[in-house]
């Protein structure tokens, strides 16, 4: 079974002297996050260089919007990857599902949204225990490539378009004329940053309370060490399977949000490269921690957006050619930094806090 | 009875392109346990450095012996890419599975984005000799050159790596590595140098694989690498990790299946077929054809 670090573990509180004012709030600290960004849509502040609008502008809303839909996907990967070890290259698929069954069963078949998403989460769900059943039987490395391949079914049948459905290498629109009048439209874009945000709070609540169940310990023993788990008369097939049939609904619901947001469905969302971001995310962010991977997440997705703008802007153009053009390629800037991630600080953004602080203190002259 | 020959020649040369790639993947992985993402980048660059030799490099060119000059140059670029990967990146994480994974991740996702900054993102028109442009008429089929150039080159990469394997004393010891590494390390041999090794024949290989696919499509874009490396890496798991001869096996067969099903079903069922395939291998052979056990 293949070796995969553990988060360090958690400094016992009376080690760390420092964090004695803090200690009592901390609880807390995900509420006022949670409360700041579901009131920041009222906010008319403007923040020059990081978003190109004041923050309350429809632009602005829907790129935070795609931000938090993303932090969600990726807290739902982490389920697989930093809590139960599993190295799933097809999780796009499920996420694909989500979207494309929404948008067909919404722009073709004409069902209400309600409905339609409900099926889609159900149906997706149902698909990632069936294909999860298969894959499973498989581990590590064979694991990864047959879900791999199984997303890359997914992708052709989306590119080839059988029998009409899914518009093939154009996407498909969504059709709005049936959905509710309170998502439509770019003035209600805030009500799709809720809906993004309301999405990113299940998939965290989910998520921490499955790993914080005694289903969440095996989950993080079948990580550790497969054998032992099998060996204390627990299956491990079973857990992995719950496992990814979770994570696999959670993205599908996600790819129901993001579908109300972009306004439709396009073929790259099926591709691998898709879940090899997630991939870049969890582990940008840090494996199996509760925060890591949304802030890999939602820092991703907004770099891989601002980067573009910032690749054509004044600052870049004006460097030499060598350096400009590649630049301007945001997935050059992301894919060497996660290259660095994962060799200067392999524990992610969230190993950097107790890193820093650690540096800090033997800096600090002794008293 | 034309078609057929026609289709079994086209899927053979497709096979060919997938052996070219696959033959590295499965050594690699045979050895050093990495699952090598950055193989399609291998494939890229040999690809361009093909591409831009017959262009800028003096002597090479788009026709004769140019042509053998700008492939050449296009494979040692591979080459050096794939042995530079494997000593600054790949070899300060030896035995870490997973990191190297995610290291091999990375780098393809900055190396296409890399080459899509210097070339951009469209398809180029690759230069190809004239000859590879026009048919051969076997048995009643009127059959592509540059699919006949890649079915030649493949059968003889797959001589010379089986040779190479069978005869000389490094090839002994990477027969032994996938076989055993702990073995071959505690016998006092430095496998480390065996995965440079196999990092360069993939390398090489799958620079080779981008210069004739490149003749074969009449194009080359970023992405190309990419597309291959799934297939390739089903033909991989379906020919058993580390079994070059089960690679080639099981190229011929995900060739064939993949250009047969194309052309009778619908376009595009044929490739689920391939992955249908690979499935039920798993389910019934998990070793694959053949090779060892495909776990980690």
């Amino acid at each position: 079974m293949t070796v995969i670090d553990a988060p360090p573990a958690q400094v016992p509180d009376e080690l760390s002297p420092q964090r004695g004012r803090w200690h009592r709030v901390r609880p807390f600290l995900p509420l006022v996050a949670l409360a700041v960004l579901a009131i920041l849509p009222y906010s008319t502040m403007s923040l020059p260089g990081i978003f190109e609008g004041p923050v309350n502008s429809p632009g602005t809303l829907q790129l935070l919007a795609i931000c938090l839909i993303f932090g969600g996907l990726a807290a739902g990967y982490d389920l697989l990857f930093g809590r139960t070890g599993m190295l799933s290259f097809g999780h796009a698929l499920y996420f694909a599902a989500g979207v494309y069954g929404t948008d067909i069963l919404v722009t073709r078949a004409g069902l209400p949204l309600w409905q339609a998403a409900l099926l889609t989460i159900t149906g997706g769900t149902i698909l990632a225990a069936l294909l999860g059943a298969v894959a499973l039987r498989t581990v590590g490395i064979a694991f990864a490539m047959v879900t791999l391949a199984f997303a890359q079914v997914g992708a052709i049948l989306v590119a080839r378009d059988f029998g009409g459905l899914t518009g093939g290498e154009e996407g498909l629109p969504l059709d709005v004329s049936g959905l509710p009048a309170g998502l439509v439209g770019v003035t209600n874009t805030v009500n799709l940053y809720w809906l993004a945000l309301a999405y990113l709070t299940l998939v965290v609540f989910v998520v921490h309370r499955v790993s914080g169940s005694p289903t969440g310990r095996v989950l993080a023993g079948l990580r550790d060490d497969e054998r032992r788990i099998g060996v204390l008369g627990l299956d491990p097939y079973r857990y992995k399977l719950v496992a990814f049939t979770l994570a696999g609904g959670l993205a599908s619901a996600g790819g129901v949000v993001y579908v109300l947001i972009v306004g439709g469905a396009s073929p790259h969302i099926t591709s691998s490269e898709l879940t090899l971001s997630l991939l870049v995310m969890v582990v940008l962010g840090g494996p199996g921690t509760r925060w890591g991977p949304v802030l890999g997440g939602v820092l991703y997705m907004y770099l891989d957006h601002r980067l573009t703008a910032f690749g054509t802007s004044d600052a870049v153009d004006n460097l030499p050619a060598f350096l400009s053009h590649p630049l301007s390629q945001p997935l050059f800037v992301l894919g060497t930094v996660f290259i660095l991630a994962v060799y200067f600080f392999p524990g992610g953004l969230t190993s950097l806090a107790p890193r820093l602080s650690h540096l800090t203190r033997s800096l600090r002259p002794p008293r | 009875m034309g078609t057929v020959i026609l289709l079994a020649l086209t899927g053979l040369g497709l096979a060919a392109l997938y052996f070219l790639v696959a033959s590295g993947l499965s050594l690699v992985f045979g050895l050093a346990d990495v699952l090598n993402f950055a193989h399609g980048l291998f494939l890229g660059v040999g690809a361009y450095g093909t591409w831009w030799a017959a262009g800028n490099l003096p002597g090479a060119g788009p026709d004769g012996f140019g042509f053998v000059l700008a492939v050449a140059f296009g494979v040692a670029a591979g080459t050096l890419v794939a042995i530079l990967v494997e000593l600054v990146l790949i070899r300060p994480l030896y035995s870490r599975t997973i990191e190297q994974v995610l290291v091999t991740v990375g780098l393809s996702l900055a190396g296409v984005a890399l080459l899509q900054a210097t070339w951009g993102a469209d398809a180029r028109t690759f230069p190809r000799p004239d000859w590879t442009r026009q048919v051969t008429g076997i048995l009643g089929a009127q059959v592509p050159n540059g699919g006949l150039l890649l079915i030649v080159a493949a059968v003889l990469v797959l001589g010379a790596i089986l040779a190479f394997l069978r005869w000389t004393r490094y090839g002994l010891v990477i027969r032994a590595g996938v076989e055993n590494r702990e073995m071959v390390t505690a016998l006092g041999i430095d496998v480390r140098k065996a995965f440079t090794l196999v990092f360069a024949i993939g390398g090489a290989a799958a620079a080779l694989a981008g210069a004739l696919g490149g003749v074969y499509f009449g194009t080359v874009s970023p992405g190309q690498g990419g597309s291959l490396l799934i297939f390739a890496f089903i033909v991989v798991v379906i020919g058993g990790m580390g079994s070059v001869i089960g690679s080639a096996y099981a190229a011929v067969v995900v060739g064939l299946v993949q250009q047969f099903v194309n052309y009778y079903g619908t376009s595009g069922l044929g490739d689920i077929c391939v992955v249908g395939l690979l499935a039920v291998v798993l389910l019934l052979r998990p070793q694959g054809i053949a090779g060892k056990v495909a776990t980690a």
